[in-house]
């Protein structure tokens, strides 16, 4: 599973900045089938942890509800340089981490 | 001496349904909202009773945007706001975004705090046909906001068996 994050390139110390994230994941809803008929088993980003300075800054539970490669755009005020960890997981018990540096100015 | 009960489809199906709904407590849904549908409105414990504990919920100071006309609900772009500043003592902790239609009513909790700055989230959802999405706002407080947008989605996202 792989992951994209998007931060302004700029970031001023005390600033509060809008962090994209985009991963790449099926978010299987459990009600389709495949070209056998087959159930295709539910699997979607069950939870989202977002990490900032060791300390939690933003969490999200999902579900079937939220579209195939969920797209999260999310606030934080950034105190200093650091960086953000991502870790997810899925129905399938599969983990995903992603780590973004902040470069912070001034 | 009672009459022995005959072991037919008939009892065998009666028993086994009463086996199955005392080992299903009502609200047993409620320990995984994610997975199974639950009634808004109505009878019975309601997922905003259950996501709000029972305490009011008033509309307000939550701002949900969604298309008025979304093309396909496999993937409508949705932006939450909540009038809160964010500070230490005031500031939401967790925003739920509940669909009217949906197979899974609780489609996404975001969790929130005086770190965030200021409350906004946007993301991509799928919906399952035109209807009302409501959007839940805990405050650090304690009160509940509600928040709603009508959306009219004109090709559903396939999350039905039909």
């Amino acid at each position: 599973m792989t992951a994209r994050v998007q931060v302004p390139a700029r970031i001023a110390r005390g600033d509060v900045i809008q962090v994209r994230l985009l991963i790449q994941h099926p978010m299987e809803t459990g009600y389709q089938r495949d070209d056998t008929g087959n159930v295709i088993a539910r699997n979607t980003i069950r939870t989202l942890k977002c990490r900032f300075g060791g300390q939690e800054v933003f969490s999200a539970e999902l579900s079937s509800g939220v579209a195939a490669n969920p797209y999260l755009q999310f606030p934080l005020r950034v105190t200093g340089p650091g960086t953000l960890a991502f870790t997810w997981i899925d129905d399938a018990g599969v983990e995903g981490t992603h780590n973004q540096p902040l470069e912070v100015t001034g | 001496m009672s009459e022995p009960i005959a072991i037919n489809r008939r009892n065998v199906l009666l028993a086994s349904a009463g086996t199955l709904l005392a080992a299903l407590p009502l609200g047993a849904w409620a320990q995984s909202p994610f997975l199974k549908p639950s009634p808004i409105g109505g009878t019975g414990t309601s997922l905003t009773d259950f996501l709000t504990g029972g305490a009011p919920l008033r509309l307000g100071r939550v701002r949900l945007d969604l298309p008025v006309l979304a093309e396909n609900g496999n993937s409508v772009p949705m932006t939450l706001s909540v009038d809160s500043p964010m500070t230490d003592t005031d500031h939401v902790k967790v925003i739920h975004l509940v669909s009217e239609r949906n197979p899974v009513r609780l489609m996404a909790s975001f969790h929130l705090g005086p770190r965030s700055g200021k409350a906004e989230i946007a993301s991509r959802v799928r919906l399952a046909g035109s209807q009302r999405v409501f959007a839940v706002a805990q405050m650090s407080d304690g009160t509940f906001w509600l928040g709603l947008a009508d959306v009219v989605v004109t090709l559903s996202a396939c999350i039905d068996e039909s």
